[in-house]
Protein backbone atom coordinates (compact mmCIF):
# COMPACT_ATOMS: atom_id res chain seq x y z
CA UNK A 1 0.00 0.00 0.00
CA UNK A 2 2.90 2.33 1.01
CA UNK A 3 4.89 1.43 -1.74
CA UNK A 4 1.98 2.76 -4.31
CA UNK A 5 2.21 5.89 -3.12
CA UNK A 6 4.69 8.36 -4.73
CA UNK A 7 6.55 10.70 -2.78
CA UNK A 8 5.19 14.35 -2.66
CA UNK A 9 6.77 16.63 -5.31
CA UNK A 10 9.92 18.69 -4.99
CA UNK A 11 9.26 21.87 -6.21
CA UNK A 12 6.26 22.85 -3.06
CA UNK A 13 8.35 21.13 -0.88
CA UNK A 14 11.12 23.66 -1.55
CA UNK A 15 9.08 26.22 -0.82
CA UNK A 16 7.54 24.92 2.03
CA UNK A 17 11.20 24.81 3.58
CA UNK A 18 11.76 28.02 2.19
CA UNK A 19 8.70 29.34 3.57
CA UNK A 20 9.71 27.80 6.94
CA UNK A 21 13.09 29.08 6.90
CA UNK A 22 11.91 32.76 6.61
CA UNK A 23 9.20 32.61 9.34
CA UNK A 24 12.54 31.31 11.33
CA UNK A 25 14.16 34.63 10.07
CA UNK A 26 11.44 37.04 11.15
CA UNK A 27 11.16 35.30 14.33
CA UNK A 28 14.56 35.74 15.32
CA UNK A 29 15.16 38.80 16.47
CA UNK A 30 18.98 39.26 16.25
CA UNK A 31 18.97 38.04 12.72
CA UNK A 32 16.32 40.66 11.24
CA UNK A 33 18.58 43.81 13.64
CA UNK A 34 21.85 42.89 12.25
CA UNK A 35 20.50 42.18 8.87
CA UNK A 36 18.27 45.29 8.38
CA UNK A 37 18.24 47.16 11.35
CA UNK A 38 21.78 48.34 11.98
CA UNK A 39 22.75 48.99 8.18
CA UNK A 40 19.92 51.17 7.71
CA UNK A 41 20.99 52.81 11.01
CA UNK A 42 24.71 52.82 9.72
CA UNK A 43 23.49 54.00 6.40
CA UNK A 44 21.34 57.36 8.39
CA UNK A 45 24.78 58.14 10.01
CA UNK A 46 26.85 58.01 7.66
CA UNK A 47 25.07 60.12 5.60
CA UNK A 48 24.15 62.13 8.18
CA UNK A 49 27.62 62.98 8.54
CA UNK A 50 29.38 62.91 4.96
CA UNK A 51 28.42 66.29 3.87
CA UNK A 52 27.52 67.50 0.03
CA UNK A 53 30.66 65.73 -1.28
CA UNK A 54 30.70 64.37 -5.00
CA UNK A 55 32.10 60.79 -5.82
CA UNK A 56 33.60 59.97 -9.05
CA UNK A 57 33.38 56.90 -10.47
CA UNK A 58 34.81 55.59 -14.46
CA UNK A 59 30.87 56.60 -15.49
CA UNK A 60 30.55 59.73 -13.81
CA UNK A 61 29.92 61.72 -10.59
CA UNK A 62 27.68 60.31 -8.09
CA UNK A 63 26.75 62.61 -4.86
CA UNK A 64 27.65 60.70 -1.80
CA UNK A 65 24.68 60.17 0.09
CA UNK A 66 23.43 58.12 -2.81
CA UNK A 67 26.65 56.49 -3.40
CA UNK A 68 26.61 55.14 0.02
CA UNK A 69 23.36 53.97 0.18
CA UNK A 70 23.35 51.82 -3.09
CA UNK A 71 26.71 50.20 -1.60
CA UNK A 72 24.98 49.53 1.42
CA UNK A 73 21.99 47.96 -0.53
CA UNK A 74 24.06 45.53 -2.08
CA UNK A 75 25.99 45.26 1.91
CA UNK A 76 22.17 43.92 3.09
CA UNK A 77 21.76 41.78 0.22
CA UNK A 78 25.29 39.50 1.68
CA UNK A 79 24.46 39.97 5.14
CA UNK A 80 21.12 38.42 4.52
CA UNK A 81 22.65 35.60 2.64
CA UNK A 82 26.41 35.02 3.14
CA UNK A 83 27.01 36.34 7.04
CA UNK A 84 22.88 34.93 8.13
CA UNK A 85 24.11 31.31 6.61
CA UNK A 86 27.18 31.18 7.99
CA UNK A 87 25.52 31.95 11.40
CA UNK A 88 22.84 30.10 11.82
CA UNK A 89 23.74 26.83 9.76
CA UNK A 90 26.02 25.88 12.63
CA UNK A 91 23.36 26.95 15.21
CA UNK A 92 21.21 24.19 13.87
CA UNK A 93 23.89 22.19 13.57
CA UNK A 94 24.44 22.73 17.26
CA UNK A 95 20.85 22.07 17.91
CA UNK A 96 20.69 18.75 16.13
CA UNK A 97 18.26 20.24 13.20
CA UNK A 98 20.50 19.58 10.44
CA UNK A 99 20.86 15.98 11.95
CA UNK A 100 17.19 16.00 12.29
CA UNK A 101 16.45 16.35 8.60
CA UNK A 102 18.80 13.90 7.29
CA UNK A 103 16.75 11.25 9.28
CA UNK A 104 13.85 12.09 7.07
CA UNK A 105 13.30 11.03 3.14
CA UNK A 106 13.75 14.76 2.15
CA UNK A 107 15.89 15.25 -0.88
CA UNK A 108 19.35 17.18 0.85
CA UNK A 109 19.13 19.35 -2.36
CA UNK A 110 15.34 20.45 -1.11
CA UNK A 111 17.18 21.24 2.41
CA UNK A 112 19.95 23.24 1.39
CA UNK A 113 17.86 25.03 -1.51
CA UNK A 114 15.26 26.23 1.25
CA UNK A 115 17.91 27.51 3.04
CA UNK A 116 19.31 29.59 -0.08
CA UNK A 117 15.99 30.43 -1.24
CA UNK A 118 14.94 31.98 1.98
CA UNK A 119 18.44 33.88 2.00
CA UNK A 120 17.70 35.33 -1.38
CA UNK A 121 14.24 36.56 -0.68
CA UNK A 122 15.30 38.28 2.30
CA UNK A 123 18.05 39.84 0.25
CA UNK A 124 15.94 41.16 -2.17
CA UNK A 125 14.11 42.43 0.29
CA UNK A 126 16.70 43.87 2.31
CA UNK A 127 18.12 45.86 -0.94
CA UNK A 128 13.97 46.82 -1.99
CA UNK A 129 13.92 48.06 1.61
CA UNK A 130 17.29 50.03 1.35
CA UNK A 131 16.85 51.54 -2.56
CA UNK A 132 13.30 52.73 -0.97
CA UNK A 133 15.55 54.49 1.63
CA UNK A 134 17.23 55.69 -1.10
CA UNK A 135 14.56 57.09 -3.38
CA UNK A 136 13.04 58.66 -0.62
CA UNK A 137 15.71 60.56 1.46
CA UNK A 138 19.07 60.36 -0.70
CA UNK A 139 17.78 60.99 -4.54
CA UNK A 140 18.45 57.52 -5.58
CA UNK A 141 16.48 56.91 -9.22
CA UNK A 142 16.01 53.68 -9.92
CA UNK A 143 15.20 53.76 -13.89
CA UNK A 144 12.58 51.48 -15.03
CA UNK A 145 15.33 49.71 -18.13
CA UNK A 146 17.58 49.45 -14.84
CA UNK A 147 15.41 46.51 -13.65
CA UNK A 148 16.00 43.37 -15.19
CA UNK A 149 19.90 44.56 -14.95
CA UNK A 150 19.46 45.18 -11.48
CA UNK A 151 17.00 41.67 -10.63
CA UNK A 152 19.80 39.31 -12.34
CA UNK A 153 22.30 40.88 -10.63
CA UNK A 154 21.14 41.24 -7.12
CA UNK A 155 19.84 37.24 -7.85
CA UNK A 156 22.96 35.92 -8.99
CA UNK A 157 24.98 37.23 -6.55
CA UNK A 158 23.08 36.30 -3.65
CA UNK A 159 22.96 32.69 -4.99
CA UNK A 160 26.58 32.59 -5.13
CA UNK A 161 27.14 34.86 -1.60
CA UNK A 162 24.71 31.89 0.26
CA UNK A 163 26.96 29.29 -1.49
CA UNK A 164 30.04 30.95 0.55
CA UNK A 165 28.19 30.97 3.70
CA UNK A 166 27.36 27.87 3.34
CA UNK A 167 31.34 27.11 2.95
CA UNK A 168 31.98 28.77 6.06
CA UNK A 169 29.22 27.26 7.59
CA UNK A 170 30.61 23.92 7.11
CA UNK A 171 34.17 24.61 7.81
CA UNK A 172 33.25 26.33 11.16
CA UNK A 173 33.69 23.60 13.86
CA UNK A 174 31.28 25.83 15.92
CA UNK A 175 28.32 27.82 16.23
CA UNK A 176 30.56 30.23 18.76
CA UNK A 177 33.00 30.20 16.33
CA UNK A 178 31.05 31.28 12.89
CA UNK A 179 29.23 34.43 14.28
CA UNK A 180 33.50 35.65 14.80
CA UNK A 181 34.21 34.16 11.49
CA UNK A 182 31.49 35.60 9.12
CA UNK A 183 32.11 39.50 10.22
CA UNK A 184 35.71 38.78 10.48
CA UNK A 185 35.28 38.26 6.93
CA UNK A 186 32.73 40.34 5.88
CA UNK A 187 33.86 43.88 7.91
CA UNK A 188 37.09 44.26 6.43
CA UNK A 189 35.90 43.25 2.97
CA UNK A 190 33.56 45.93 3.40
CA UNK A 191 35.88 48.83 4.29
CA UNK A 192 38.01 47.76 0.97
CA UNK A 193 34.50 47.31 -1.36
CA UNK A 194 33.23 51.50 -0.82
CA UNK A 195 30.43 50.18 1.17
CA UNK A 196 31.05 52.43 3.86
CA UNK A 197 33.76 54.55 2.91
CA UNK A 198 34.27 55.07 -0.65
CA UNK A 199 37.63 54.46 -1.81
CA UNK A 200 38.62 57.61 -3.77
CA UNK A 201 42.38 56.57 -4.35
CA UNK A 202 43.21 53.29 -2.92
CA UNK A 203 46.64 51.75 -2.99
CA UNK A 204 47.27 49.61 -6.44
CA UNK A 205 47.71 46.38 -4.29
CA UNK A 206 44.40 47.00 -2.31
CA UNK A 207 42.54 48.29 -5.53
CA UNK A 208 43.38 44.76 -7.03
CA UNK A 209 43.02 42.79 -4.04
CA UNK A 210 39.21 44.19 -3.97
CA UNK A 211 38.30 43.51 -7.19
CA UNK A 212 39.29 39.73 -6.43
CA UNK A 213 37.81 39.55 -3.61
CA UNK A 214 33.66 38.95 -4.60
CA UNK A 215 32.21 42.48 -2.34
CA UNK A 216 33.30 44.83 -4.67
CA UNK A 217 32.47 43.61 -8.15
CA UNK A 218 29.03 43.14 -6.18
CA UNK A 219 28.87 46.71 -5.21
CA UNK A 220 29.71 47.83 -8.68
CA UNK A 221 27.70 46.04 -10.36
CA UNK A 222 24.39 46.91 -8.06
CA UNK A 223 26.14 50.57 -7.97
CA UNK A 224 26.23 49.91 -12.41
CA UNK A 225 22.33 49.92 -13.21
CA UNK A 226 21.56 52.79 -10.73
CA UNK A 227 23.80 55.14 -11.71
CA UNK A 228 22.47 58.89 -11.62
CA UNK A 229 24.51 59.99 -14.81
CA UNK A 230 24.65 56.90 -17.51
CA UNK A 231 22.87 53.92 -15.71
CA UNK A 232 23.20 50.91 -17.54
CA UNK A 233 20.66 48.14 -18.76
CA UNK A 234 22.58 45.22 -18.67
CA UNK A 235 24.31 43.13 -15.86
CA UNK A 236 27.88 43.86 -15.20
CA UNK A 237 29.11 40.73 -16.61
CA UNK A 238 32.76 40.71 -15.72
CA UNK A 239 31.83 41.54 -12.06
CA UNK A 240 29.27 38.77 -11.97
CA UNK A 241 31.68 36.39 -13.15
CA UNK A 242 34.18 37.08 -10.25
CA UNK A 243 31.12 36.84 -8.19
CA UNK A 244 30.20 33.41 -9.45
CA UNK A 245 33.53 31.80 -9.15
CA UNK A 246 33.80 32.78 -6.14
CA UNK A 247 30.26 31.30 -5.62
CA UNK A 248 31.14 27.72 -7.38
CA UNK A 249 34.13 27.40 -4.93
CA UNK A 250 32.14 28.20 -2.14
CA UNK A 251 29.71 25.28 -3.63
CA UNK A 252 32.28 22.95 -3.75
CA UNK A 253 33.53 23.70 -0.64
CA UNK A 254 30.28 23.28 1.11
CA UNK A 255 29.46 19.74 -0.56
CA UNK A 256 32.79 18.44 0.38
CA UNK A 257 33.23 19.40 3.68
CA UNK A 258 29.35 19.68 4.79
CA UNK A 259 28.79 18.10 8.15
CA UNK A 260 25.55 16.99 9.89
CA UNK A 261 26.19 16.66 13.10
CA UNK A 262 27.84 18.61 15.95
CA UNK A 263 31.27 17.03 16.67
CA UNK A 264 32.12 16.88 20.36
CA UNK A 265 34.91 18.31 20.63
CA UNK A 266 35.04 19.78 16.92
CA UNK A 267 37.66 17.71 15.37
CA UNK A 268 36.24 14.45 14.29
CA UNK A 269 36.34 13.84 10.49
CA UNK A 270 33.06 13.28 8.84
CA UNK A 271 33.99 13.03 5.22
CA UNK A 272 32.25 10.01 4.82
CA UNK A 273 29.43 10.88 5.47
CA UNK A 274 29.51 14.52 3.53
CA UNK A 275 30.11 12.39 0.45
CA UNK A 276 26.68 10.05 1.40
CA UNK A 277 24.67 13.55 1.31
CA UNK A 278 24.30 13.79 -2.76
CA UNK B 1 9.59 -16.97 7.11
CA UNK B 2 9.61 -13.09 6.85
CA UNK B 3 13.43 -11.63 6.69
CA UNK B 4 14.17 -9.46 9.74
CA UNK B 5 13.17 -5.62 9.61
CA UNK B 6 16.75 -5.40 11.26
CA UNK B 7 19.69 -7.42 10.46
CA UNK B 8 23.39 -6.99 11.76
CA UNK B 9 26.40 -9.03 10.91
CA UNK B 10 29.57 -8.47 12.83
CA UNK B 11 29.27 -5.02 12.67
CA UNK B 12 32.70 -3.14 14.04
CA UNK B 13 32.55 0.91 14.49
CA UNK B 14 35.79 2.68 16.04
CA UNK B 15 36.80 6.09 16.87
CA UNK B 16 39.62 7.89 16.19
CA UNK B 17 41.17 10.42 18.43
CA UNK B 18 44.45 11.56 19.22
CA UNK B 19 44.70 8.77 22.07
CA UNK B 20 44.30 6.21 19.04
CA UNK B 21 41.66 4.26 17.64
CA UNK B 22 38.67 2.66 20.04
CA UNK B 23 36.38 0.19 18.97
CA UNK B 24 33.56 0.88 20.48
CA UNK B 25 31.49 -1.69 18.55
CA UNK B 26 33.43 -5.57 18.25
CA UNK B 27 31.62 -7.85 16.11
CA UNK B 28 28.18 -7.28 17.03
CA UNK B 29 25.26 -9.78 15.56
CA UNK B 30 21.37 -8.35 15.81
CA UNK B 31 18.69 -9.26 14.45
CA UNK B 32 15.34 -8.28 14.62
CA UNK B 33 11.90 -9.46 13.20
CA UNK B 34 9.52 -7.34 11.83
CA UNK B 35 6.85 -6.25 14.51
CA UNK B 36 9.53 -6.64 17.12
CA UNK B 37 10.41 -4.57 19.97
CA UNK B 38 13.71 -5.23 21.04
CA UNK B 39 15.51 -3.44 23.88
CA UNK B 40 19.15 -2.96 23.88
CA UNK B 41 20.45 -2.04 27.09
CA UNK B 42 24.01 -1.52 28.09
CA UNK B 43 26.38 0.96 30.81
CA UNK B 44 27.48 4.41 29.47
CA UNK B 45 30.00 3.46 26.95
CA UNK B 46 28.64 -0.26 26.29
CA UNK B 47 28.83 0.68 22.29
CA UNK B 48 24.65 0.76 22.16
CA UNK B 49 24.09 4.36 20.82
CA UNK B 50 26.93 3.52 17.89
CA UNK B 51 25.22 0.62 17.46
CA UNK B 52 21.80 2.87 17.09
CA UNK B 53 23.78 5.49 15.36
CA UNK B 54 24.95 3.32 12.76
CA UNK B 55 21.55 1.84 12.22
CA UNK B 56 20.21 5.16 11.60
CA UNK B 57 22.74 6.21 9.04
CA UNK B 58 24.11 8.62 11.35
CA UNK B 59 27.69 7.14 12.10
CA UNK B 60 29.65 4.90 9.76
CA UNK B 61 31.15 1.47 10.52
CA UNK B 62 34.65 0.14 9.92
CA UNK B 63 33.25 -3.49 8.97
CA UNK B 64 30.10 -6.27 9.07
CA UNK B 65 27.11 -5.76 7.28
CA UNK B 66 23.68 -3.83 8.17
CA UNK B 67 20.37 -3.73 6.63
CA UNK B 68 17.07 -2.45 7.37
CA UNK B 69 14.61 -3.60 5.53
CA UNK B 70 17.07 -4.85 3.24
CA UNK B 71 18.36 -1.78 2.81
CA UNK B 72 21.83 -0.45 3.67
CA UNK B 73 21.96 2.52 5.61
CA UNK B 74 25.09 4.15 4.04
CA UNK B 75 22.94 3.59 0.51
CA UNK B 76 22.50 6.82 -1.54
CA UNK B 77 19.67 7.88 -4.16
CA UNK B 78 16.45 6.78 -4.46
CA UNK B 79 17.31 4.23 -1.79
CA UNK B 80 18.15 6.11 0.67
CA UNK B 81 15.18 8.19 0.64
CA UNK B 82 13.01 4.86 0.47
CA UNK B 83 14.54 3.73 3.70
CA UNK B 84 14.21 7.37 5.32
CA UNK B 85 10.69 7.30 4.29
CA UNK B 86 9.93 4.34 6.49
CA UNK B 87 11.87 4.73 9.51
CA UNK B 88 11.10 7.19 12.55
CA UNK B 89 14.16 8.16 15.01
CA UNK B 90 14.19 9.81 18.21
CA UNK B 91 17.28 11.12 19.06
CA UNK B 92 18.94 12.31 21.88
CA UNK B 93 19.09 15.52 21.20
CA UNK B 94 15.69 17.02 20.33
CA UNK B 95 16.85 18.71 16.95
CA UNK B 96 13.41 21.58 16.58
CA UNK B 97 14.12 25.20 16.42
CA UNK B 98 13.18 26.84 19.57
CA UNK B 99 11.71 29.37 17.72
CA UNK B 100 8.40 27.55 15.86
CA UNK B 101 5.09 25.76 17.39
CA UNK B 102 4.75 21.41 17.53
CA UNK B 103 1.89 22.31 15.06
CA UNK B 104 4.54 23.89 12.40
CA UNK B 105 6.84 21.45 12.93
CA UNK B 106 4.86 18.30 12.43
CA UNK B 107 3.01 20.03 9.43
CA UNK B 108 6.42 20.63 7.95
CA UNK B 109 7.66 16.82 8.27
CA UNK B 110 4.48 15.32 7.77
CA UNK B 111 4.80 16.82 4.13
CA UNK B 112 7.84 15.07 3.38
CA UNK B 113 6.98 11.41 4.04
CA UNK B 114 4.36 9.33 1.73
CA UNK B 115 1.79 8.39 3.60
CA UNK B 116 1.89 10.54 7.00
CA UNK B 117 -0.17 9.99 9.79
CA UNK B 118 -2.46 13.24 10.31
CA UNK B 119 -1.48 15.60 12.42
CA UNK B 120 -4.86 15.82 15.11
CA UNK B 121 -3.87 11.45 15.27
CA UNK B 122 -0.08 12.10 16.47
CA UNK B 123 -0.89 15.23 18.92
CA UNK B 124 -3.59 13.11 20.19
CA UNK B 125 -1.30 10.06 20.70
CA UNK B 126 1.77 11.98 22.20
CA UNK B 127 -0.81 13.63 24.32
CA UNK B 128 0.61 17.11 22.82
CA UNK B 129 -3.12 18.48 22.71
CA UNK B 130 -2.61 21.68 24.81
CA UNK B 131 0.95 23.24 23.15
CA UNK B 132 0.74 22.77 19.35
CA UNK B 133 0.47 26.08 19.44
CA UNK B 134 3.12 27.43 21.76
CA UNK B 135 6.79 28.42 21.03
CA UNK B 136 8.74 24.69 21.15
CA UNK B 137 11.34 27.17 22.97
CA UNK B 138 8.60 27.62 26.14
CA UNK B 139 7.90 23.90 26.56
CA UNK B 140 8.94 21.86 29.47
CA UNK B 141 11.76 19.23 28.99
CA UNK B 142 9.19 16.48 28.72
CA UNK B 143 6.81 17.94 26.42
CA UNK B 144 9.78 18.64 24.40
CA UNK B 145 10.67 14.81 24.45
CA UNK B 146 6.56 14.22 23.62
CA UNK B 147 7.32 16.74 20.38
CA UNK B 148 10.27 14.26 19.36
CA UNK B 149 8.79 11.51 19.56
CA UNK B 150 5.46 12.86 17.65
CA UNK B 151 8.43 14.40 14.66
CA UNK B 152 9.84 10.81 14.83
CA UNK B 153 6.24 8.46 14.03
CA UNK B 154 4.48 11.43 12.11
CA UNK B 155 5.51 9.60 9.04
CA UNK B 156 4.14 6.31 9.68
CA UNK B 157 7.28 4.37 10.42
CA UNK B 158 7.59 0.63 9.84
CA UNK B 159 10.67 0.53 11.68
CA UNK B 160 11.26 3.15 14.89
CA UNK B 161 14.94 3.89 16.52
CA UNK B 162 13.87 5.40 20.00
CA UNK B 163 17.25 6.39 22.03
CA UNK B 164 16.24 7.01 25.40
CA UNK B 165 13.25 7.76 24.60
CA UNK B 166 11.86 8.79 27.68
CA UNK B 167 14.95 10.04 29.83
CA UNK B 168 13.43 13.01 31.83
CA UNK B 169 9.76 11.86 31.46
CA UNK B 170 7.82 12.36 35.00
CA UNK B 171 6.14 9.73 35.52
CA UNK B 172 2.48 10.06 34.29
CA UNK B 173 4.37 11.54 31.03
CA UNK B 174 6.39 8.06 30.73
CA UNK B 175 3.31 5.78 31.38
CA UNK B 176 1.81 7.64 28.20
CA UNK B 177 5.11 7.14 25.66
CA UNK B 178 4.89 3.43 26.90
CA UNK B 179 1.03 3.53 25.72
CA UNK B 180 2.47 5.17 22.33
CA UNK B 181 5.01 2.65 22.17
CA UNK B 182 2.75 0.06 22.74
CA UNK B 183 0.10 0.96 20.34
CA UNK B 184 2.79 1.28 17.96
CA UNK B 185 3.77 -2.02 18.31
CA UNK B 186 0.58 -2.89 17.98
CA UNK B 187 0.17 -1.42 14.59
CA UNK B 188 2.77 -3.69 13.75
CA UNK B 189 6.12 -0.98 13.81
CA UNK B 190 9.51 -3.01 14.40
CA UNK B 191 10.96 -1.03 17.67
CA UNK B 192 14.37 -0.88 18.26
CA UNK B 193 14.74 0.85 21.84
CA UNK B 194 17.71 1.76 24.06
CA UNK B 195 17.19 2.74 27.66
CA UNK B 196 18.76 3.05 31.07
CA UNK B 197 15.44 2.03 32.98
CA UNK B 198 15.37 -1.02 32.86
CA UNK B 199 11.64 -1.29 33.70
CA UNK B 200 11.06 0.36 30.90
CA UNK B 201 12.51 -2.59 28.70
CA UNK B 202 10.79 -5.25 31.07
CA UNK B 203 7.16 -3.19 29.96
CA UNK B 204 7.88 -2.80 26.74
CA UNK B 205 9.83 -5.75 24.91
CA UNK B 206 10.03 -8.67 23.35
CA UNK B 207 13.56 -9.45 23.57
CA UNK B 208 16.14 -8.19 25.35
CA UNK B 209 19.65 -7.65 24.45
CA UNK B 210 22.68 -6.86 27.02
CA UNK B 211 25.90 -5.27 25.35
CA UNK B 212 29.26 -4.79 26.87
CA UNK B 213 32.53 -3.67 25.55
CA UNK B 214 30.82 -3.73 21.85
CA UNK B 215 29.77 -7.14 22.54
CA UNK B 216 26.71 -9.12 22.51
CA UNK B 217 26.76 -10.29 26.30
CA UNK B 218 23.22 -12.20 26.34
CA UNK B 219 19.84 -11.66 24.29
CA UNK B 220 16.43 -13.19 25.05
CA UNK B 221 13.08 -12.29 26.47
CA UNK B 222 12.63 -10.69 29.08
CA UNK B 223 11.48 -13.37 31.54
CA UNK B 224 14.14 -15.70 30.30
CA UNK B 225 16.65 -13.53 30.86
CA UNK B 226 15.66 -13.42 34.68
CA UNK B 227 15.19 -17.45 34.67
CA UNK B 228 18.69 -17.37 33.06
CA UNK B 229 20.90 -15.26 34.78
CA UNK B 230 19.08 -13.80 37.63
CA UNK B 231 19.25 -14.89 41.31
CA UNK B 232 15.47 -15.34 43.03
CA UNK B 233 15.15 -14.08 47.06
CA UNK B 234 13.07 -17.32 48.66
CA UNK B 235 11.90 -16.33 52.03
CA UNK B 236 10.46 -18.32 54.84
CA UNK B 237 9.50 -18.40 58.08
CA UNK B 238 10.54 -21.63 60.36
CA UNK B 239 8.93 -22.54 63.29
CA UNK B 240 9.92 -25.25 65.71
CA UNK B 241 13.85 -25.64 65.29
CA UNK B 242 15.30 -24.13 67.35
CA UNK B 243 16.76 -20.66 67.55
CA UNK B 244 17.79 -18.64 64.59
CA UNK B 245 21.19 -19.32 64.84
CA UNK B 246 20.50 -23.07 65.16
CA UNK B 247 18.15 -23.22 61.88
CA UNK B 248 20.99 -21.30 59.93
CA UNK B 249 23.16 -23.28 61.10
CA UNK B 250 20.91 -26.38 59.78
CA UNK B 251 19.81 -24.53 56.58
CA UNK B 252 23.49 -24.16 55.72
CA UNK B 253 24.16 -27.93 56.34
CA UNK B 254 21.20 -29.24 54.56
CA UNK B 255 22.11 -26.67 51.66
CA UNK B 256 25.71 -27.73 51.37
CA UNK B 257 26.60 -27.91 47.60
CA UNK B 258 23.82 -25.04 46.25
CA UNK B 259 24.90 -22.14 45.28
CA UNK B 260 22.81 -19.78 47.75
CA UNK B 261 23.37 -17.19 50.69
CA UNK B 262 21.41 -16.91 53.43
CA UNK B 263 20.39 -13.45 55.62
CA UNK B 264 17.47 -12.97 58.37
CA UNK B 265 14.95 -10.65 57.66
CA UNK B 266 13.30 -10.24 61.38
CA UNK B 267 12.35 -13.62 62.12
CA UNK B 268 11.98 -14.16 58.28
CA UNK B 269 14.72 -16.39 56.47
CA UNK B 270 16.25 -15.33 52.86
CA UNK B 271 17.62 -17.40 50.68
CA UNK B 272 19.44 -16.21 47.11
CA UNK B 273 19.72 -18.33 44.81
CA UNK B 274 19.15 -19.66 41.25
CA UNK B 275 18.53 -23.01 42.38
CA UNK B 276 14.82 -21.93 44.06
CA UNK B 277 13.23 -25.90 43.00
CA UNK B 278 16.40 -27.57 45.19
CA UNK B 279 16.39 -25.41 47.41
CA UNK B 280 12.43 -25.59 48.31
CA UNK B 281 12.86 -29.27 47.59
CA UNK B 282 15.82 -29.91 50.50
CA UNK B 283 13.85 -27.27 52.77
CA UNK B 284 11.15 -28.85 52.65
CA UNK B 285 12.98 -32.67 53.55
CA UNK B 286 14.73 -30.82 56.30
CA UNK B 287 11.80 -29.03 57.73
CA UNK B 288 9.27 -32.41 57.30
CA UNK B 289 12.05 -34.49 59.42
CA UNK B 290 12.73 -31.45 61.87
CA UNK B 291 8.94 -31.74 62.96
CA UNK B 292 9.77 -27.87 61.80
CA UNK B 293 6.64 -25.99 60.80
CA UNK B 294 7.13 -23.66 57.48
CA UNK B 295 4.80 -20.36 56.80
CA UNK B 296 4.40 -17.69 54.27
CA UNK B 297 6.77 -19.37 51.77
CA UNK B 298 7.43 -16.21 49.07
CA UNK B 299 9.65 -16.87 45.83
CA UNK B 300 10.72 -13.42 44.24
CA UNK B 301 11.99 -13.65 40.75
CA UNK B 302 14.92 -10.57 40.09
CA UNK B 303 14.04 -8.10 38.40
CA UNK B 304 15.52 -7.17 35.29
CA UNK B 305 17.57 -4.55 36.79
CA UNK B 306 19.37 -6.90 38.71
CA UNK B 307 19.96 -9.37 36.08
CA UNK B 308 21.62 -6.23 34.46
CA UNK B 309 23.89 -5.52 37.14
CA UNK B 310 24.69 -8.98 38.26
CA UNK B 311 25.73 -9.45 34.22
CA UNK B 312 27.79 -6.30 34.23
CA UNK B 313 29.93 -7.14 37.53
CA UNK B 314 30.80 -9.75 36.17
CA UNK B 315 32.08 -8.45 33.23
CA UNK B 316 33.94 -6.02 35.17
CA UNK B 317 35.27 -8.74 37.03
CA UNK B 318 36.59 -10.40 33.81
CA UNK B 319 37.92 -7.14 33.22
CA UNK B 320 40.11 -6.93 36.48
CA UNK B 321 41.23 -10.44 35.90
CA UNK B 322 43.42 -9.50 32.49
Amino acid sequence: MTEARRFPPSLPLLIRQAGHQLRLFVRVPVAVFFTIALPFVVLLIINATSGDRLIRDPNGEWPVDAFVCVAIAAFTAVSATFTNLANMVPIRREEGVLQRWRSTPLPVWVFVGGHVLAAVVIAVASVVFMLAVGVALYGVSVPLSSIPALVVTVVVATTAFAAMGMAVAALVPTASAASGVANAIVLPMALISNVFIPMESPPTALDIAANLLPLRPFVDAVQAPLHPVDPTTVPQWGALGVIVLWGVAGFACAVRTFRWNAAPGGSTRRRRAAHQSG
Amino acid sequence: MMSPAIKVNDLVVEYTSSQGTIRAVNGLDLSIAEGEVYALLGENGAGKTSTVEVLEGHRSRVGGQVEILGIDPTAGGSRRRELRDQIGIVLQTSGIEPEITPREVLTLFGAVYRNPYSLSDVVERVGLAGFVDQRVGSLSGGQRRRLDLAVAVIGRPRVLFLDEPTTGFDPSARRNAWELVRSLHADGTTILLTTHYLEEAEFLADRVGVISRGEMLVEGPPRELQQAHGRSVMSVEIAGAGSLSDVEASVAAVLDGISSTLAWQGTRLLITTEETTKVLERITRWALSMGADLSEWSIERPSLEQVFLELNADIDREGDDD
